[in-house]
């Protein structure tokens, strides 16, 4: 109950990007099109559900003041290598799905492809991994947290690359057409989403 | 060479400005316009990786091989960003509680990426300092902005101070998610219209 709770306060409340802001440049880079937004909102749900558990494993038994204790290493404190080693955790596991899913599921990979690489930049990753950090969860949390993330990053961009594609027939004063207007409609669907806060299961 | 060096600075300031035109760093630049005081710290910290990771960049743009320099230039960005959290943390203990991970995301702020791909790797150490300057500033201007605007209609105060009458009923929209995305929307709208930069769909 726990855990569902934390889903549904990370995909709707607590939104990564409508609330936190995170992975705001491929989100209105990418939003233009329907189906590569649904791409991209798949490719983050995926590679989020992946690295947050995996840093979190680092994290516990590497980076963690006295977290070395099973090497018998108790008294270090690695803490302040978080940032480098999730960079890289995160650009590592990018590149290594990118090649099991080329390898063992080709119509994914063409799917999902020409995004995977993007995502390594994406704040949402890393910002998911050092949220978890920050708020403290445990494992099964932070599995719970980087899917329910990736999931509600996927239904912001796709609902904005809905609206993207109707705006295309409206007149737009010329200065706030493109990024003025995603700004604003963005804006305007965090205000949907305020209606969310309070839900407590 | 003079007109060049000056354009260097000037240009990101208005006519190519990283976040209204090149549409770089716009999570931080969201995130952290709640208070100016928060606004100002995260200026600093970008402005000293920024220009600092264009210059290691660029001297190091001769022996960088092509195929890995992602890489490369995330392990110099990472490295830069885990000094600047460290002294915040040391000296302004209580402002990096209050950004808390978004210091570690410049290392995922797409400026510092963009202008290394696009200008460090290119051109020699000199003009990528002031390039790197150039964009700080620019990136500045614009968070300031937010952020006076945020805190003045929001809590009625510019960095502490009061500055509306006693009366005022502080505007909370604006400290939320919402007020962030409109607000920059607008100011988007109002610069491209002031520099006429109009995008076409």
């Amino acid at each position: 109950m726990e855990l569902l709770n934390l889903g549904v306060r990370s995909i709707f409340i607590d939104n990564i990007l409508l609330a936190y802001f995170l992975g705001m440049c491929s989100f209105l880079a990418l939003s233009k099109k329907l189906d590569t937004a649904l791409g991209l909102g798949l490719a983050v749900t995926f590679v989020l559900t992946i690295t947050v558990p995996l840093n979190w494993l680092i994290a516990r038994f590497f980076l963690n003041e006295g977290a070395l204790a099973w090497m018998g290493l108790g008294e270090l404190d690695l803490s302040f290598l978080i940032f480098i080693c999730f960079i890289a955790t995160i650009a590592s596991t990018v590149q290594l799905v990118e090649m099991v899913l080329d390898r063992y599921f080709p119509p994914l990979y063409s799917a999902l492809g020409i995004f995977l690489p993007l995502i390594t930049v994406n704040c949402s990753i890393l910002g998911g991994s050092l949220f978890m950090v920050e708020r403290e969860y445990g494992f099964a949390e932070s599995v719970v947290y980087g899917f329910s993330s990736g999931v509600g990053w996927l239904l912001a961009i796709t609902a904005l690359a809905a609206i993207r594609t109707k705006l295309r027939y409206s007149n737009i004063p010329p200065g706030l057409r493109g990024l003025g207007m995603a700004f604003v409609m963005t804006g305007l669907m965090a205000i949907g989403f305020l209606c969310f806060s309070g839900i407590d299961l | 060479m003079a007109s060049k060096t000056k354009a260097l600075i000037t240009d990101p300031l208005s006519d190519n400005n990283p976040i209204t035109i090149q549409v770089l760093g716009i999570c931080s630049a969201l995130a952290v316009t709640v208070k100016v005081d928060k606004a100002v710290i995260m200026c600093l910290a970008l402005t000293a990786v920024l220009t600092l990771s264009n210059t290691v960049i660029s001297l190091l743009r001769q022996v960088i091989p092509s195929r890995i320099r992602m890489i490369v230039e995330m392990t110099v960005i990472a490295s830069l960003v885990i000094v600047a959290d460290q002294l915040l943390k040391a000296y302004a203990f209580e402002l990096s509680r209050e950004l808390s991970v978004f210091v570690g995301l410049i290392i995922t702020n797409c400026i510092v990426m963009g202008r290394a791909e696009a200008f460090a790797l290119q051109n020699p150490p000199r003009d990528s300092f002031l390039d790197g300057l150039g964009n700080s500033l620019g990136y500045s201007a614009v968070l300031l902005i937010v952020a006076s605007i945020r805190e003045v209609f929001g809590s009625g105060t510019w960095l502490g101070l009061q500055v509306m009458p006693s009366g005022y009923l502080p505007n909370v929209l604006m400290l939320l998610a919402p007020g962030a995305f409109i607000i920059i929307g607008l100011l988007v709208w109002a610069q491209r219209t002031l520099i006429g930069h109009y995008e076409t769909d």
